[in-house]
């Protein structure tokens, strides 16, 4: 966009004292739930402090020291990017295949699109708790699957069935929320186009691969920075239900070992400490498919 | 090559007919123009012959080929579209040899084929850029290009030039006309400005609520009008039309005006008594001294077009035109003759907008108006 359609769609305002009146509510929000506890959890990640109040001593690196030396942290960085990069990639799949055929438009697509965003209005407890049950080795399907196969599925002591459990309940969650922007990124694809390729001989499949996938590109790529994203810092809910980290720490995702360390084992230091790691990876990942990846999807 | 032939082709949206049994035939290398305004089905019809839009009823067929449950890329036909439809995200020469890559024709062969077709339309210089870096009349000769590589049998234009400016429009007419002259395909396009049509038609369809009203050369659709929806819609400034009646004795037309105007006595013997539209053009009549001519008016305003002058006149508060390249000057509300050239005189019946003198070679009857 030129400067000077920037600048005719700014509104100005005579008086600052009204703008500054006007923006206050949305930068009151912001800082209260953003930069203050930010900003402590950063004064924190530099101090000691007591479990139960009551003064605090400079620490300086003292906790990331403690925290990056610790191979459990490591564990955890490493448990979370497996699951990061296994529920972004099955919830993109799943919701790019279920996008592509609710834009065929073939009969029903109304109720299966309704049906598709559903569960994106489901807490993420309540996905959790579902899916304990579903994926529950003597309870729920798998339990049949065990008295076929004994010892197939065991979440409860087998860490990679656990890791995989939550990576399948929060991809679930994800879904809907790709879906939807799938969908409408595939939608506003000018039909013409996918005329003109049927003109030049494309069978659907082939018009899929050239000309809607390449075009849904730069929509592909912002769900994936939302989905890498939420996967690292939104996953709380599916692993407290599901399995609380376990087994030995098999799905202790950095996120849920904050929570756990900091409010179970009263360690607010090194529970900030590793807040602010995760809040720089996050940063530095985004930035990472910014530089990237988003200059190769846009054409225009 | 290939003919088109259309069988009492339908189109229905759910319980809506859109196109009522339109039959037509385009002949192998001819150019036809349908011609229509905006929802007169027109480019349904095209998408239809496409292979875009299922067929409600009757039949296509593309050289001798039934093509109604053909895909289309079964079926042979190049489209150009309206806003040209070129994908965003390939430069020109991957526009243009898209289809040949999609019939899995060999890398060095393809590229030396859209480098010649580039050629020819003038885009050589601009193979690697984007669409979103092209102008519009660029991103058209894109389009046509495209369609040219693919050595098709039929030629579809869906309204290609209405995105371009007039005096590009002109020019890319021209080439569409110059491209046909060398390639020879068979060709529909379709258009609601009469200009294209008359300009670049071997024969043009003039289509009217789903129905097509008359098929015929620029001349004879231009001359011999086979209804009144025709005559209005065809010619710019648009044909004049005023109400009568055909006298029962003396072989003449009674307007409202009490005026008469004298017709062959053949056309009024088998009439009498019909009430008719009478349609004039503003070129066939000549202004005079009031009560010399056929029609007399009262002068209400004046345009001037260069090379002659269109007058508004009212006739019995009808607004009437007449162009004349003598210009004379009158004022508001003066009394003005206006003095016809009765052989071409068009003359329809008002209950049906059917021509009255038609002859042997308007052959298509219209169905009664509802």
């Amino acid at each position: 966009m030129s400067s000077r359609g920037k600048d005719m769609r700014r509104a100005y305002f005579k008086n600052n004292w009204i703008a500054a009146l006007v923006v206050a509510p949305q930068l009151l929000i912001i800082f209260v739930f953003f930069y203050w506890p930010t900003s402590q959890a950063l004064y924190w990640a530099f101090t000691f402090e007591q479990p139960w109040g009551g003064g605090n001593e400079w620490a300086g690196f003292e906790n990331f020291r403690m925290i990056l030396t610790d191979g459990r942290y490591w564990d955890s960085i490493r448990v979370s990017i497996v699951y990061a990069a296994g529920a972004t990639v099955l919830s993109m799949g799943m919701a790019l295949i279920l996008a592509v055929f609710a834009d065929r438009q073939l009969r029903g697509y109304k109720y299966y699109r309704i049906g598709a965003i559903w569960p994106y209005a489901v807490a993420a407890p309540a996905v959790g708790l579902a899916f304990r049950f579903i994926f529950n080795p003597s309870a729920g399907i798998m339990s049949y699957v065990n008295a076929a196969f004994p010892g197939f599925w065991d979440p409860i002591l087998n860490g990679d069935h656990a890791l995989l459990m939550v990576i399948i309940a929060g991809a679930w969650k994800q879904v809907a929320y790709n879906f939807i922007f799938f969908l409408a990124g595939l939608q506003s694809i000018p039909r013409s186009l996918i005329e003109a390729g049927a003109m030049d001989g494309a069978t659907v499949l082939r018009r899929m691969r050239d000309i809607q996938l390449p075009l849904l590109a730069p929509t592909f790529f912002f769900v994936l920075v939302i989905n890498i994203t939420d996967s690292f810092t939104d996953s709380f809910g599916i692993v407290d239900t599901m399995t609380a980290g376990g087994p030995a720490r098999a799905t202790n995702l950095m996120v849920y070992k904050i929570y756990v360390d900091g409010f179970q084992g009263l360690d607010y230091s090194g529970a900030a400490a590793q807040s602010i790691i995760l809040m720089f990876l996050v940063i530095a990942l985004t930035v990472i498919q910014f530089r990237y990846i988003e200059r190769k999807v846009h054409y225009t | 090559m290939a003919n088109i032939d259309i069988r009492r082709v339908t189109k229905s949206y759910g319980k809506d007919e859109v196109i009522h049994g339109v039959d037509l035939t385009v002949n192998n290398g001819e150019f036809v123009v349908i011609l229509g305004p905006s929802g007169c089905g027109k480019s349904t019809l095209l998408r239809m012959i496409a292979g875009l839009e299922d067929i409600s009823g009757g039949e296509i067929s593309i050289a001798g080929t039934v093509v109604n449950d053909l895909e289309p890329r079964q079926r042979g036909c190049a489209m150009v579209f309206q806003n040209y439809a070129l994908y965003p995200h390939m430069t020109v020469a991957e526009n243009i040899g898209y289809a040949l890559k999609v019939a899995g024709m060999k890398k060095p062969e393809r590229l030396d084929k859209v480098r010649a077709v580039a050629k020819s339309v003038g885009l050589e210089e601009f193979m690697d850029r984007k669409p979103g870096q092209l102008s519009g009349g660029q991103r058209q000769r894109v389009a046509m290009a495209r369609a040219i590589i693919r050595e098709p049998k039929v030629f579809l234009f869906d309204e290609p030039l209405s995105n371009l400016d007039a005096k590009l429009r002109v020019q890319m007419r021209h080439e569409i006309r110059r491209i046909h002259n060398r390639i020879k395909a068979t060709s529909v396009f379709v258009t609601h400005d009469q200009h294209e049509g008359m300009t670049l038609a071997d024969r043009m369809v003039i289509m009217n609520k789903g129905t097509i009203d008359q098929v015929g050369t620029p001349e004879e659709v231009y001359n011999r009008p086979a209804t009144v929806y025709v005559a209005g819609f065809i010619g710019s400034p648009a044909m004049n039309f005023l109400s009568g009646q055909i006298s029962a004795e003396q072989g003449a037309i009674l307007l409202a005006d009490d005026s008469r105007i004298e017709i062959s006595g053949a056309q009024a013997r088998t009439h009498v008594g019909a009430l008719v539209q009478l349609g004039l053009r503003p070129e066939d009549m000549t202004l005079c001294a009031p009560g010399a001519g056929h029609l007399t008016g009262t002068f209400d305003f004046y345009e001037e077009l260069g090379s002659a002058g269109l007058y508004h006149l009212m006739i019995e508060d009808v607004p009437f035109t007449v162009l004349s390249s003598a210009k004379p000057r009158f004022q508001h509300g003066d009394p003005v003759g206006v003095l016809a050239d009765l052989s071409k005189l068009h003359v329809f019946r008002a209950q049906d907008g059917v021509r009255i003198d038609m002859d042997a070679s308007v052959t298509r009857q219209m169905e009664p108006a509802e």
